[in-house]
């Protein structure tokens, strides 16, 4: 029951298959015994199950809300929860409990689903790990699948299972890991150069990054305004529509939010994409793309060829200017948004009490981690008057660049690009700490980040397993406001893959 | 877990925690550590000199060295509180003096994940205040953060409009009197630079005795307009009338009520000097001047500071400088913002603030979404120059007179409810309005609602003397008497006190001889020719009735017996 996608277990608890409190149990009690994963910062099981027995008496009312009552899903822990801690995995926020919801969080719980707790993830979503926060790395489910056990023998002891075990991604590695071990049915989280898709594509998962604007980043603390939105994370395309269906649309507490109203929509059964043109951007055959990636893209290139569909090769030449781009525009919009933690309203103070100033600093000090700290000492100095000119508003030129780019290859007729997720499968988590945040997020936001500079909607399908038995994704970027192509393309290519379900074993460590 | 909530370490701050069920915080300041203050050694005050009056664009005459003579040249920053329902970005209540943070929305507390949405409200009025100052509205206004840590500012940032302002380009036209005399009057024009619109900060308090800082943030996220005036005053006196114009205009429009003592119009002054046709010299900004009549005291003493500091070989610090109301001097200030860098960033949770007129209003629009500038340009109110043309027009008043009219509070009004219920002439009526209700009120520092004499007392006490029921000189006995507030009616009054005209010719003529018999030498005087010595007995006889005597009457009756 708890490996079924969203739609079906909705149809099973239409039909009084399950109820929602059993299967908020069922989900409560893989949590617990996943633990090892640490994809949960905060597990709500109280406020679930109570939610989980309202959504029973609708049932019994014969009233249920729709598709998504009584649906456990899981919140990444940036996402304001009303009575429930909230934390970015950052002793800043340890314990603070916020006041409200947000909106994303609230539409959730107006359709019915039961919260089952706050995902892991980077301090504050910086990082592409999930490695960096302050309750310890996320670990990937695919290292206790059979498929991984099987591929990679340990060639010594020194291999064994503690060494072995591959990160998640990130920065939503928690809730690419919840979705992935079928302790929920959908996750949220957030992506700003990438922090969605990339978990999703080495945990197997669906991760869509809606367009921005289209869904309220209203209680979803920032890391980049202009670039983050909540993500979506589910087991399937069609659950992803579901979910976007359920949170997209003008909210008047965010004032970037589209002002049309959203239809949401259901994806044809039999999608046909013969009458497509998809395009193939040459750039994103990046450095350090590992061989059975890009084989792996060439042959769904090829899937679409044989469709029917016209395939091209296109250029998006700015491309290789967006992580130095992004690097700018993100740190000094960090130092702007991370100013107010000051130990004053809320969130941690430091004892220091000499003064106001000396407050500020230990404060701060002891509450923030390197990276976070690095990244506002990084943007007060892109934004210093001396430098602004010369780093943030060039940078906002090489955005705009990296846009048009889109903006053209899109007008000459192209209607989705096809593109790696990920330059390789996940690598275990003693080799990914060998290098410091900075150098991986650069490598591992490669391909995701220049969708989020352009706010177009991307995402990540599952497509095969690696050579070591690990998901490997590909990325679908749409046109603007586009979703309902974009995920009609990405349901057609999953129906032709057929990605292999984890196998999973027995999560524990050595 | 909900019940977590209410308990759980880390959450909300002392103050805040228990408020976390309710949307209002619990009306407590929140304690922090005190901030480092640096004692600031308060000068030797040099008496408040005044200024070689300047007020006609002169320049101030030398100093001692005998030298060119010294330029002032003064420029305003002055913010002005919107005048609405709700902060800026937040739908928090704006009110004054409300218990500490009970007007504090998650938002103004900055609560990780809110985000600004702006309040149409304050637009309109930021619109309205720019073409009442004759500005271009720029239909794409931006808005930028401004970055600093301060305990009242609780984003560590405020939200402004730095790059591209909601109004620019405007001007002010204000008259101020020379030397005092209300018929000297002169306009000036003073340019606007622009108005921005942005955010207020909260209130700190600092409790120096327990080391520690309260903060009230009620105030946080108020809505702000920023009006930037060109330096293209000279002197304390034009800055205050500048100043008094713009509040006037505000409080005409509702923009802003504007009262100074309450901190709705805060005024910071950009002062230098330097000789005519050099360079302007370094400039001081004065901070911290909480009234008009401060601020042409602060700043005339700062320009006498800074010639003497310049004369004596000294020099001008680019520095922010308190203005101290009791001991009529500038400090220098600890500048929490000195050298500070406040790295301005777009604000990216606002889209441009796009504005319309009629012409480019796009078809089918929900007209509660959008601003359009022809549609507020068409309601504007009248403003205090095209008021006081009308009082002008309408009553035949001297210009200076209407100055006075429209610039004392309420005055305007109560003229025009004198005038509603008297057949006195305006002119005359003007007379009693300026001199005696304006100089009572002055000598007992009360406003015109204060006033003990209502509009219908002083009405009734000019209809009686219209009437010719009491001589002027009674009038303004019972005018004294009516000040005292006793709730008597000028006719009372002058029952009471007998003040009524003697009607009587014959008992006239007797208080005439009298005065005609006890002044001989006057007498003779006269009848040498010394008409003028008339007067005297006129008096006189006033003196002896107790004003109660009509002079012209008292004129014809003195000719007639002394030509006897």
């Amino acid at each position: 029951m708890l490996r079924a996608s969203l739609r079906q277990v909705s149809a099973a608890l239409k039909e009084g298959q399950v109820t929602p409190t059993e299967l908020c149990q069922r989900c409560l009690s893989l949590i617990k015994s996943t633990k090892l994963l640490n994809a949960y910062i905060t597990v709500a099981e109280e406020t679930a199950l109570k939610q989980a027995e309202e959504s029973e008496k609708r049932y019994r009312r014969g009233q249920p809300l729709g598709i998504l009552d009584g649906i456990p899903i899981a919140v990444k822990d940036n996402f304001n929860t009303a009575g429930i801690e909230t934390t970015c995995a950052s002793n800043m926020l340890k314990g603070y409990i916020p006041p409200y919801n947000a909106t994303v969080v609230q539409k959730l719980q107006d359709q019915g689903a039961v919260l089952l707790g706050k995902t892991n993830l980077d301090e504050f979503a910086m990082g592409s790990g999930s490695t960096d926060g302050v309750f310890g790395p996320v670990r990937n489910p695919w290292s206790y699948s059979r498929q991984y056990k099987e591929k990679s023998v340990p060639k010594s002891d020194s291999e064994r299972e503690e060494f072995k075990w591959v990160i998640t991604g990130g920065s939503s590695g928690g809730s690419a890991a919840a979705v992935s071990s079928f302790t929920c049915f959908a996750a949220l989280g957030s992506d700003t150069g990438g922090s969605t898709r990339n978990p999703a594509a080495h945990c197997g998962v669906v991760g869509l990054k809606p367009t921005y604007g289209l869904i309220s980043r209203h209680g979803l603390i920032p890391l980049v305004n202009s670039m983050d939105v909540p993500g979506i994370l589910t087991r399937c395309v069609d659950d992803a529509a579901v979910v976007l269906g359920s949170l997209a649309g003008h909210d008047p507490k965010d004032s970037t939010t589209i002002q049309d109203v959203f239809q949401p929509f259901e994806l044809p059964s039999l999608p046909d994409v013969s009458k497509l043109c998809i395009g193939i951007p040459k750039e994103y055959n990046a450095p350090g793309l590992s061989s059975e990636i890009l084989s792996v893209w060439s042959k769904a290139a090829d899937l679409f060829k044989n469709a029917g569909a016209k395939v091209i090769e296109v250029s998006l030449p700015h491309t290789r200017y967006s992580i130095v781009c992004y690097h700018v525009l993100c740190t000094a919009e960090v130092a702007s948004n991370m100013a107010r933690f000051d130990g004053l309203e809320y969130g941690h103070r430091s004892d220091v009490n000499k003064s106001t100033e000396s407050m500020y600093a230990a404060t701060r000090r002891e509450g923030f981690n390197d990276v976070v700290r690095g990244r506002i000492l990084s943007g007060n100095y892109f934004l210093l008057k001396q430098n602004y000119e010369n780093y943030f508003v060039k940078a906002q030129k090489v955005r705009r660049l990296i846009a048009n780019d889109f903006v053209k290859v899109f007008g000459s007729g192209v209607d989705i690009l096809l593109t790696p997720t990920t330059l390789k499968d996940a690598v275990p988590y003693m080799e990914f700490i060998k290098e410091d945040n900075r150098t991986r997020s650069t490598q591992d936001d490669i391909l995701t980040q220049a969708a989020n500079m352009a706010g177009l909607p991307a995402i990540n399908v599952p497509t095969a397993l690696s050579e070591r038995g690990l998901p490997v994704g590909l990325q679908f970027i749409g046109r603007s406001f586009q979703e309902k192509q974009l995920l009609t393309v990405a349901k057609w290519f999953e129906k032709q893959v057929k990605f292999p379900m984890i196998q999973l074993e027995e999560v524990k460590g050595a | 877990m909900a019940a977590a909530a209410l308990g759980c370490g880390g959450g909300w701050r002392r103050a805040w925690r228990r408020g976390l069920g309710g949307l209002v915080p619990v009306p407590i300041p929140i304690p922090i550590p005190a901030l480092v203050h640096v004692a600031v050694p308060v000068p030797a005050c040099r008496p408040p000199r005044v200024v070689a009056r300047n007020a006609g664009g002169g320049a101030v005459p030398a100093g001692k060295s005998g030298l060119a003579p010294w330029v002032p040249v003064v420029g305003l920053e002055i913010h002005a509180q919107i005048s609405s329902n709700s902060k800026l970005f937040s739908g928090s209540q704006v009110q004054f003096a409300a218990p500490p943070n009970s007007l504090v929305s998650f938002f103004d507390a900055s609560l990780p994940g809110t985000l600004p949405v702006l309040n149409r409200r304050c637009v309109e009025a930021a619109v309205m205040t720019g073409l009442a100052l004759n500005c271009s509205i720029n239909k794409k206004s931006l808005f930028d953060r401004k970055h600093y840590f301060y305990a009242d500012l609780p984003a560590g940032y405020q939200i402004t409009q730095q790059r591209v302002p909601i109004a620019v380009n405007g001007s002010l036209s204000y008259s101020l009197c020379i030397d005092n005399k209300m018929s000297q009057m002169v306009t000036k024009t003073v340019r606007i630079k622009q108005i921005q619109l942005e955010q207020d900060s909260g209130k700190s308090l600092h409790d120096d005795s327990r080391s520690q800082t309260l903060v009230d943030l009620n105030r946080a996220g108020v809505g702000l307009m920023e009006v930037v005036m060109e330096p293209d005053m000279c002197c304390g006196e034009e800055a205050a009338a500048a100043v008094r114009e713009l509040q006037l205009i505000l409080q005409t429009l509702g923009s802003s009520q504007a009262i100074m003592a309450e901190g709705q119009l805060r005024v910071d002054a950009n002062v230098s000097v330097h000789h005519p046709g050099e360079p302007y010299g370094v400039r001081t900004e004065v901070k911290n001047i909480n009234s008009i009549r401060f601020l042409a005291k602060a700043i005339d003493y700062e320009i006498q500071r800074q010639i003497e500091e310049l004369e004596n070989g000294g020099t001008i610090l680019n520095e922010t400088r308190a203005f101290d109301s009791k001991l009529g001097c500038t400090v220098p200030m600890r500048d929490k913002e000195g050298m500070q860098d406040y790295r301005f960033m777009p604000e990216p949770n606002l889209p441009p603030l796009i504005l319309y007129d009629t012409k480019s209003l796009p078809a089918n629009v929900n007209h509660q979404q959008v601003v359009n500038i022809d549609w507020i340009h068409e309601r504007l109110p009248d403003l205090p120059s095209a008021k006081r043309a009308k009082l002008v027009e309408l009553f035949g008043i001297l210009p200076e007179h209407s100055f006075t009219l429209v610039n004392e509070d309420g005055l305007t009004e109560f003229f025009e409810n004198v005038l509603k219920q008297t057949q006195m002439k305006p002119k005359k009526v003007i007379g009693w309005i300026l001199n005696d209700l304006l100089s009572y009120l002055k000598q007992h520092s009360c406003t015109v609602k204060e006033s003990p004499v209502s509009s219908v007392l002083l009405a009734d006490l000019l209809n009686l003397l219209e009437k010719k029921e009491i001589s002027a000189s009674a009038a303004k006995q019972v005018f004294e008497e009516l000040w005292k507030g006793e709730g008597k009616t000028p006719l009372e009054i002058v029952k009471e006190k007998q003040l009524q005209l003697i009607e009587d010719r014959e008992e006239l003529e007797q208080i005439c001889q009298a005065v005609i018999d006890e002044h001989e030498k006057e007498v003779m005087a006269i009848k040498a020719g010394n008409q003028k010595i008339v007067n005297k007995l006129i008096g006189l006889v006033q003196r002896a009735t107790q004003g109660r005597s009509n002079p012209v009457l008292v004129k014809q009756i003195l000719e007639k017996k002394l030509s006897e």
